[in-house]
């Protein structure tokens, strides 16, 4: 990975090359340091009276960073560890060289030439691979407001492979009158910004340090909340070692796990409506299959009419961040009884799940490819056998109220299908004449006279059990 | 005196404090077949006399009881149990593991248990307890039968407790010893001219007596078994009994009784019964027989046994199933069980019980073979099977061979009664023979395999297997094999490569395996390919509608539905063109195979991680050369980094093109070729034990009848004598870019003194490592770093997961139940997700 910066000093009464001394740094003598993951060159490939560029290599060593333990714990045994763009691409790991070669500067201090720190002065910056998540546009969006003028290419995929289009890479130039330190403090929170990866280690001192280098211009940034929430957001509680590997054998990627519709109000709005439904129901015995992170039960657990809850999902993982996120260890025994985490999976038969009150598969059945779904049906309608099952599942209809969201894409990436309200209530209705239930309709959210609700609910209820 | 007890039972001895039990429990049992209540005081309290214990003491008994039972070991309760609340719990116990209760009561004269009561340090009670325990005793003596127990022996002196000599009986129901071969015979209701029909065509020979009735049938060396319902409905039901009364007395044939027996017992004997269900055509018909003839056909009935274990337990015969934990069991609820089967107590629209389907939750390794329930056509469900197919409605008599699994049945001359239900109503699947229960592949599992013994999967994997199969892999029908991982070769010590057709000669060589045969590495997917014959088989043989399945490594399907059956579709036609499934006379055929272009599935990843690499090096790695030439040109000293430079941007360019050869453009399935390079499994068979050249000339005889759609794999067999060709061929695959070869036992599964050989070893070259490697690898300060590879882990996965693989593919040729299949498949993908090096 490879940043330049330069200047010619115009307007300035001092000869380029005097730039050496706003970065302490000699043009004449090459100089290399350890950083994290390799070692960070600085030379200058010209220092003269005109024009003075400081270069800055740093050489990854990707092994090392390996068998440091960094990359094992983060990402798990997968090749990715090994072949990825960090000895060519501009990332966190260039940040970071970036403040340990030059922290005097960012700083503004300069002994020799305090004046010239003080002041704006031209500069060119030149960062031929900077990964870019969010596109040239970004770049645009996060720079220009600095007063930077900016020249953001996009670098192909692979030049014989037209079709792949754009690589997610930016040959970036800066060019501007700024003072030295800002400039350095611009590149060093908007390098990892822009990366966005999941390899930028945050730490609980990076809070400080953002506030640190954001002072006197990020709280006027058009996009300070974007960016101080990538800054932040990659504090990972859990890898997800195994996953990742098995989806590596395959030789595919898991899809990144994004928030749906963007609306937390409909989530919220979705759990009302089915504790509701429990309620009218009056089911004191109630499994929630598939649970995620658990909300729901968390918001049943308040409930004291019901004195049974199983919690189900098939990741191990998701029941760690549920048990977490309800302080299950933490909770009154009398509490804790009355609430079970089980891993489960709706495409076997659980007999641990047999004869409760209501079963609920809150947005689960669009997780399960279609041909699994009869599959789904018999664990839950003919080996639970609950006297009632609620399913919410989104309205595929109502996507076209989503502003944000691209015409024909689903929800969220893992969707493998999206009902329209015609279609849920075909298979629904089959799923319950198959297996004796009976079955309404209800709406989940605003329903909207056209498209109808965002997301919609079925209430099955054994026969015999009415 | 001689005591008899059976085999199998709960044996409680009953008598007062000094009355001998102990001593007469160490005489006749074992030490761990006997748990006495002063042994469990102890274990919870530290002295056996501890009266205050007495309650955990008994919990701690009742346990260990309950768990020696279910494993089906004779237990010896040594208590006083003078207390009828105390025999009860015992008596209950022994109900809940149907095994059969014994008491056996030690009543010896007052004084004696006095003498030695005192006689022990430890025993502070006086002569009053002994006094209370033997009043009490002589209370409950009378009573014990009507208590439950089966049999009581009451020994009342001393000299008769001493001259016991007990002696353990086979139960009625054991016939473990009786290997076969046996045809088994479903519900005959009365069809005498079926069953003699049925009986001829399995090659028995039937007797006659002076009127020309069959009295008897013998077989050279089979034996013939009953499922009961030999009466009721039928033209002939005393015909029937007659014949197969003669078998049994004659040991041609064993007999269960059926609920039809059953009903006509009671019937015979006067009890009030309800004269329906074709009871009515019995009972006329036996009318018209001697009275003698309807004592013996009483006598007969009422000594059928209600089950049969045969064959070292590998055979189970009663009317309507049996669930495992009865097997072997006596009991009023095992009896029940057999003859009226388990119903859920509703009924369904004809009026009928419905019955508790007790076969799809069945996982025993015995074969269940019933009657009982009609159905058109038998089916095995989960290693059971219902021989009942509706003879006297106008079905057939089926017979089932044992142990060839072979069904022969005759069709029935008319419809001798009107069913309840139409036959084909009656087995509208209502039923999921195939549903697959959680706890068939959670919690640490061990399977055993036939190559390569038991092998474990740890709780751990599982659960990180099982989000995989639910969230990504294909329904578990089609599912029947994924492939092991492999192992790369040994380092090689050649400079510059890591890896080197060598070590896998002299690996193999070492272990004295010396024929081998070197297959291309092909630079695509793995792909598991199931095919069947033509529209409408899968759905028969598997239980599934469509064509079959094309699968990755971990389960995933390749394609979608509609590519996935025109791509079957092509590839059926091209197996059938190559005549495949005539040669191996099959229906379905499972092939091991590539898929490629690698580009066709690993897309995303060969442009996100890939491209990515090759496109972010490509531009920094010039712009970082341009800058240090100008500043080497300045006089500065950047020769090592310029250097550096310049041979990473070679790399980039190498790892660039080595990607590269992986991607070609695909549209649908235009572009998509597959090579197969070997016969998973097909009906009733596998092809380990085929040589690689049989499997490669199947392969070859579909690339010449698909050329279009299917790549050779290219191969060369070498022996010890000719390792320079192998060497000299992996040189130009790879110069030519190839991903290299792999080498393999030519004889494919291959024992050595050592156990498995790996049934293969990879050997990539060296540009494809790039891939895997990093760009830089062979920059000498990475290489020698990366030389030091531990292969140990991956070569002892890498036969687990082979051994696995087999043994799935085993279970799926002989048809065993879906289960059994799933938890072999499950298991590789457990494994996998073991954390090991993935480079290797």
């Amino acid at each position: 990975m490879f940043l330049t910066i330069g200047t010619d000093l115009a307007g300035e009464d001092a000869p380029a090359s005097d730039f050496g001394f706003l970065l302490h740094k000699n043009p004449a003598r090459p100089q290399a340091i350890d950083v994290t993951g390799g070692s960070a060159h600085v030379f200058y490939p010209e220092a003269t009276g005109e024009r003075c560029t400081a270069a800055v290599l740093l050489e990854i060593d990707p092994i090392g960073l390996v068998k440091a333990g960094r990359g094992k714990a983060a990402e798990g045994f997968t090749l990715g560890q090994y072949v990825n763009d960090r000895p060519y691409a501009a990332s966190s790991l260039l940040a970071v060289a970036l403040g340990k070669l030059f922290r005097t500067a960012m700083n503004g201090r300069c002994d020799a030439r305090p004046d010239l720190a003080a002041r704006p002065i031209p500069l060119e910056v030149h960062v031929p691979a900077l990964p870019c998540n969010g596109g040239a546009d970004l770049a645009e969006r996060f720079f220009a407001p600095l007063g930077w003028t900016v020249d953001a290419r996009p670098v192909p995929l692979d030049p014989e492979i037209p079709a792949w289009g754009d690589s997610r890479y930016v040959d970036l130039r800066l060019t501007g009158v700024l003072r030295l330190a800002d400039a350095l403090k611009h590149l060093y929170v908007m390098l990892p910004v822009l990366d966005d990866a999941k390899h930028y280690w945050v730490g609980s001192d990076e809070v400080d340090k953002l506030v640190r280098a954001g002072e006197g211009w990020l709280a006027a940034h058009p996009e300070k909340d974007l960016i101080s929430h990538r800054y932040l957001a990659h504090r990972r509680y859990l890898a997800d070692a195994v996953l990742e590997r098995l989806a590596e054998v395959d030789g595919v990627e898991l899809a990144e796990e994004s928030p749906d519709e963007g609306s937390v109000s409909l989530a919220v709005e979705r759990r009302t409506t089915v504790a509701a439904v429990l309620r009218e129901l009056g089911a004191r015995r109630i499994a929630d299959i598939g649970c995620g992170e658990g909300a729901l039960v968390g918001e049943l657990l308040k409930d004291p009419m019901i004195g049974e809850l199983i919690a189900t999902d098939v990741s191990a993982r998701a029941l760690i961040a549920a048990k977490r996120r309800l302080h299950y260890d933490d909770l009154p025994d009398r509490q804790r009884d009355r609430l079970k985490f089980l891993q489960s999976s709706v495409t076997y038969a659980d007999e641990r799940l047999a004869g409760l009150d209501a079963v609920v598969l809150m947005e689960v059945v669009e997780h399960v490819d279609p041909p699994r779904l009869p599959a789904l049906a018999d664990s839950v309608f003919r080996a639970a056998h609950p006297a009632a099952v609620v399913v919410t599942t989104p309205n595929s209809e109502y996507n076209v109220r989503f502003p944000s969201l691209p015409a024909g894409k689903f929800r969220h990436p893992d969707h493998r299908f999206e009902w329209t309200r015609a279609e849920f209530r075909t298979w629904s209705q089959q799923v319950a004449d198959r297996f004796g239930y009976t079955v309404q309709f209800r709406a989940v959210g605003a329903e909207d006279p056209e498209v109808g609700p965002p997301t919609q609910l079925a209430l099955f209820r054994r026969e015999d059990a009415r | 005196m001689k005591i008899d007890v059976p085999a199998l039972s709960l044996i409680v001895l009953v008598g007062a404090s000094g009355s001998g039990k102990s001593t007469f429990a160490r005489k006749h049992f074992l030490a761990t077949e006997v748990i006495s209540s002063d042994f469990c005081r102890g274990l919870v309290s530290d002295d056996e006399n501890d009266q205050a214990a007495t309650k955990d003491a008994f919990e701690v008994l009742h346990f260990i009881a309950g768990k020696r039972l279910a494993a089906g070991r004779l237990t010896v309760i040594d208590a006083t149990n003078v207390q009828p609340e105390a025999r009860k719990e015992l008596v209950n116990l022994a109900r809940e593991y149907d095994v059969l209760p014994v008491a056996i009561v030690l009543d010896p004269p007052e004084r004696v248990c006095v003498e030695r009561n005192e006689q022990r340090s430890d025993r502070q009670f006086g002569s009053k307890v002994i006094t209370r325990q033997r009043s009490q005793l002589k209370r409950g003596l009378r009573s014990l039968k009507r208590e439950g127990f089966r049999t009581v022996h009451v020994l009342e002196s001393v000299e008769e407790i001493d001259a016991v000599s007990l002696e353990r009986t086979r139960l009625y129901n054991d016939l473990t010893d009786r290997t076969g071969p046996f045809d088994i015979i479903g519900d005959v209701h009365g069809c005498r001219p079926e069953l003699e029909r049925l009986l001829t065509d399995l090659g028995y020979t039937l007797t006659r007596d002076d009127v020309g009735r069959p009295v008897d049938a013998v077989h050279p060396d089979r034996r013939a078994i009953f499922v009961g319902d030999l009466v009721d409905r039928g033209p002939d039901s005393p015909g029937v009994l007659r014949l197969v009364m003669g078998m049994v007395a004659s040991g041609n044939a064993y007999c269960v009784p059926g609920n039809h027996e059953d009903k006509l017992l009671r019937a015979l004997r006067g009890k009030n019964v309800k004269i329906s269900h074709g009871l009515e055509t019995t009972l006329e018909q036996l009318a018209a027989e001697p009275s003698e003839f309807r004592d013996e056909v009483a006598a007969f009935i009422d000594g059928l046994i209600s089950h049969y274990v045969f064959d070292g337990g590998n055979l189970v015969v009663s009317h309507a199933g049996l669930v495992e934990r009865m097997h072997g069991r006596t009991s009023g609820r095992v009896r029940s069980f057999c003859l009226y089967g388990e119903t859920t107590g509703e009924t369904d629209e004809f009026g009928l019980p419905v019955r508790y389907p007790w076969a799809n939750d069945y996982r025993g390794r015995a074969t269940v073979v019933y009657g009982h329930t009609p159905t058109p056509e038998p089916e095995w469900i989960n290693n059971t099977i219902c021989l009942d197919t509706g003879c006297v409605f106008g079905g057939s008599l089926t017979a089932l061979r044992y142990p060839e699994r072979e069904l022969v049945a005759v069709q029935a001359a008319e419809e001798y009664y009107a069913p309840a239900k139409p036959l084909h109503v009656a087995t509208a699947p209502s039923r999921e023979p195939d549903v697959l229960e959680l706890t068939d592949v959670t919690g640490r599992r061990v399977i055993e395999t036939a190559s390569h013994g038991r092998l474990s999967v740890r709780a751990e994997q599982a659960g990180a297997a099982l989000e995989v199969m639910s969230r990504f892999a294909i329904d578990p029908r089609f599912l029947l094999y994924l492939p092991p991982t492999m192992s790369p070769v040994a380092t090689s010590p050649e400079p510059g490569l890591l890896e080197h057709p060598r070590q896998a000669f002299e690996t193999f060589r070492g272990q004295g395996v010396t024929e081998l045969v070197c297959e291309e590495k092909h630079m695509g997917s793995r792909a598991v390919v199931l095919l069947t014959r033509d529209d409408g088989l899968a759905e028969k043989r598997f239980g599934l509608a469509g064509r079959g399945a094309i699968h990755t490594r971990t389960g995933r399907s390749f394609f979608g539905a509609e590519l996935t059956d025109e791509l079957l579709l092509r590839l059926r036609s091209v197996a059938s063109a190559a005549g495949v499934f005539e040669e191996l006379d099959t229906s379905w055929l499972l092939l091991d195979a590539e898929l490629l272009p690698w580009s066709a599935k690993a897309e995303d990843l060969l442009r996100n991680q890939y491209a990515a690499v090759g496109a972010a090096a490509r531009t920094s790695l010039p712009a970082a050369t341009a800058a240090l030439r100008s500043a080497q040109a300045t006089g500065l000293d950047v020769g090592d980094l310029l250097a550096s430079a310049e041979r990473r941007t070679a790399n980039a360019e190498r790892f660039t093109a080595a990607y590269r050869r992986y991607c070609w453009p695909t549209d649908g399935l235009d572009g998509v070729r597959l090579a197969p390079f070997q016969v998973l499994a097909s009906e009733g068979a596998t092809y380990q034990e085929q040589p690689h050249a049989w499997h490669l000339g199947v392969a070859d005889r579909m690339v010449a009848a698909g050329p279009e759609l299917i790549t050779q794999t290219r191969r060369l067999f070498v022996d010890a004598e000719n390792w320079d060709a192998g060497v000299g061929w992996w040189e130009e695959l790879t110069g030519a870019g190839g991903e290299g070869m792999v080498v393999k036992p030519a004889a494919n599964l291959t024992r050595t003194a050592k156990g498995l050989a790996q049934p293969g070893l990879k050997v990539r070259g060296q540009e494809y490592l790039r891939l895997i490697y990093g760009p830089d690898y062979t920059e000498p300060a990475n290489f020698t770093r990366l030389r030091d590879r531990n292969l140990g882990h991956k070569r002892s996965l890498a036969l687990r997961e082979y051994a696995l693989g087999l043994e799935s593919l085993d279970r799926a040729a002989r048809g065993e139940p879906l289960w059994r299949i799933h938890e072999c498949v499950f298991a590789v993908l457990a494994l996998e997700s073991e954390p090991i090096d993935p480079r290797l």
